[in-house]
C-alpha cells in the first residue's frame, strides 16, 4: 500500500536520519522532512516513538515506523516495485546484509565514537587500533558481499552501503578534529573507493552533509568545558 | 538437494531458544550442537569469526549468525509452513522494531540483576518496567502477532525460562508485577515447539547458582 503521506522525523545531521532519506531518494519517494530543533524533542516525535524517543521515524499516513535500518527495509517493501531493490533477493545475502549492518552499529560505530573521546596518547592508540581492525573486518565483508561489483548491494547501493555510508560524514569529521586518517587507502584500499562512490552516488548527494558544515556542529555539540 | 542444518548452541542460552523454536515451527530437521562456552569448538571459532557466539545456523556449509537474523532467514527459507512474520510491510516493521527493543533492552538489564554485584535493585527495578511495557504492548492479544505465535513471540518467550533467576537474585516476583505477560508464556509454553526448545527454569536457577559460584559472586 504505497497511497499516503510521507513524513520523516529527523535532523540534518544524524547519520541515522540518513538511511531513510537516502532509501526514499532510491525510490523517488517525496516527502515531508519535519526537521527536530537539536536540543529538544517536540510533542510528535514522543507520541510517535514513545518507547525510544529517538529519530528517525518514518510517518507514512500517520503510521509510525522506527529504528533506522527497520525503516529502509520497510521502504523497500512499501515501494518495492519503484528503483531498485535495496535489500538483496537471496535470503543468504540478505542475511548476511543484517548481519553486517548489527557488526557496523554494535562494534564499528562505537569504536568510532569512542575515538575522539580516548584521552591522551595510550588511549587514543588504542582506540585507533580497535577501530583499525573493525575497518579490517569490513574490507573483508566488502570484498565477500560485493563479488567483484562496485557497492556491498552490487550494481546500485542497497541496505548494507546505506548502513555503513552513512557514518562517512561524522568519518570525515573525525579525521579533521583527530588529525589521523581513519579509512586509510593503503590499508582498506577497497573501502576507500566504495566510499567515494558511495558519497558520489545522486540519491546520497543530496543528503550528505558538509563536512566543514559538520564539524561547526560537533564543534557545537561537543562543546567541552575548560578545566 | 538434501538439506544439511546444524545448529551450534548452548542449552541455557534464550538466544538458541529462539532459533530451537522457529525450526521446530517450520519442521526443518537438524543436527543440535551443544557447545562449552569456555571451551568453544573450532568450527563456532571457524563459522562465527566476528562474534565467537551462539546460536550458529550452518545451512547446508554456510554460516547465519545472531538469532533474529536467523528467525527471518529460516522463514525466508521454508516459506511453505507456518510464517513466523507478517507478509504486510507495516505489521513486520511493528515486529522487528518490537524484536529489536527486546534485544536492546532485556538482556543488557537482565544480566545486571544475577551478574553484576551491587546493581540488581536498579536493575530488577528496571527490568519490571521493560517487562511491564511489553506486557502493555501484548495488550489482550493472544501472542504479541495478534491470533498467530510468531517473530515478536519467540523473541521473548526464552527469556521467560530465566524468569526464576531475575525473582531470586533481583527480589521481584514478575508473576504478581506483569500477571498478563505470565499468562502469554504459559500459552506459548502449550505449543510443543516451544516446550521442547525451553529448559525448565529450576535448571537453568542451578546453573547460574552454581555459575555465581565460580565467579566468585557467592
Amino acid at each position: 500500500m504505497t497511497t499516503g503521506e510521507v513524513k520523516l522525523i529527523g535532523a540534518w545531521a544524524s547519520p541515522f536520519v540518513m538511511r531513510p532519506r537516502i532509501a526514499l531518494n532510491l525510490k523517488s519517494v517525496p516527502y515531508e522532512f519535519l526537521q527536530e530543533t537539536f536540543g529538544s524533542k517536540s510533542e510528535l516525535l514522543l507520541k510517535s516513538n514513545p518507547a525510544h524517543k529517538k529519530i528517525p521515524v518514518l510517518l507514512h499516513a500517520d503510521k509510525p515506523v522506527c529504528e533506522s535500518n527497520i525503516i529502509v527495509e520497510y521502504i523497500d517493501e512499501t515501494w518495492s516495485s519503484s528503483g531498485p531493490s535495496v535489500l538483496p533477493s537471496h535470503p543468504y545475502d540478505r542475511a548476511m546484509a543484517r548481519f553486517w549492518a548489527a557488526y557496523i552499529d554494535e562494534k564499528w560505530f562505537v569504536s568510532l565514537r569512542s575515538f575522539p573521546k580516548a584521552q591522551g596518547e595510550e588511549e587514543t592508540k588504542a582506540a585507533l587500533a580497535q577501530l583499525e581492525e573493525a575497518n579490517a573486518i569490513l574490507e573483508k565483508a566488502f570484498i565477500d558481499c560485493s563479488k567483484g561489483k562496485p557497492f556491498f548491494n552490487g550494481d546500485n547501493i542497497g541496505y548494507l552501503d546505506i548502513a555503513l555510508g552513512c557514518f562517512l560524514g561524522w568519518l570525515r569529521v573525525t579525521e579533521l578534529t583527530g588529525g589521523h586518517k581513519l579509512l586509510d587507502e593503503a590499508k582498506t584500499p577497497s573501502l576507500s573507493k566504495w566510499a567515494e562512490r558511495f558519497c558520489n552516488d545522486p540519491a546520497v548527494k543530496p543528503v550528505m552533509p558538509e563536512t566543514a558544515k559538520l564539524a561547526e556542529f560537533a564543534k557545537k555539540i561537543f562543546a567541552k568545558p575548560h578545566a | 538437494m538434501a538439506e544439511e542444518v546444524i545448529l551450534l548452541d548452548f542449552w541455557a542460552s534464550m538466544f538458541g531458544m529462539r532459533t530451537r523454536i522457529a525450526l521446530a515451527e517450520k519442521r526443518i530437521k537438524y543436527d543440535y550442537r551443544e557447545e562449552d562456552l569456555w571451551n568453544k569448538s573450532s568450527l563456532l571459532l571457524e563459522m562465527n569469526p566476528v562474534h565467537k557466539k551462539i546460536p550458529v545456523l550452518i545451512h547446508n556449509g554456510k554460516p547465519v549468525c545472531e538469532s533474529l537474523i536467523q528467525i527471518e532467514y529460516i522463514d525466508e527459507i521454508w516459506p511453505d509452513k507456518n510464517s513466523l512474520l507478517p507478509s504486510d510491510p507495516y505489521k513486520r516493521a511493528h515486529a522487528k522494531f518490537w524484536a529489536d527493543f527486546i534485544d536492546k533492552k532485556v538482556n543488557v538489564t537482565a544480566r545486571k540483576i544475577w551478574a553484576k554485584i551491587g546493581e540488581e535493585e536498579e536493575a530488577s527495578k528496571e527490568l519490571i518496567e521493560i517487562l511491564k511495557t511489553l506486557e502493555n504492548e501484548l495488550g489482550d492479544k493472544t501472542y504479541f502477532g495478534d491470533e498467530t505465535f510468531g517473530y515478536v513471540d519467540i523473541a521473548l518467550i526464552g527469556f521467560s525460562s530465566w524468569f526464576e533467576v531475575y525473582d531470586k537474585y533481583g527480589n521481584v516476583n514478575i508473576e504478581s508485577e506483569c500477571p498478563n505477560l505470565i499468562a502469554w508464556a504459559k500459552r506459548c509454553l502449550e505449543r510443543e515447539s516451544v516446550a521442547k526448545a525451553l529448559p525448565k527454569s529450576e535448571k537453568i536457577t542451578t546453573f547460574i547458582s552454581e555459575l555465581r559460584k565460580k565467579l566468585g559472586f557467592e
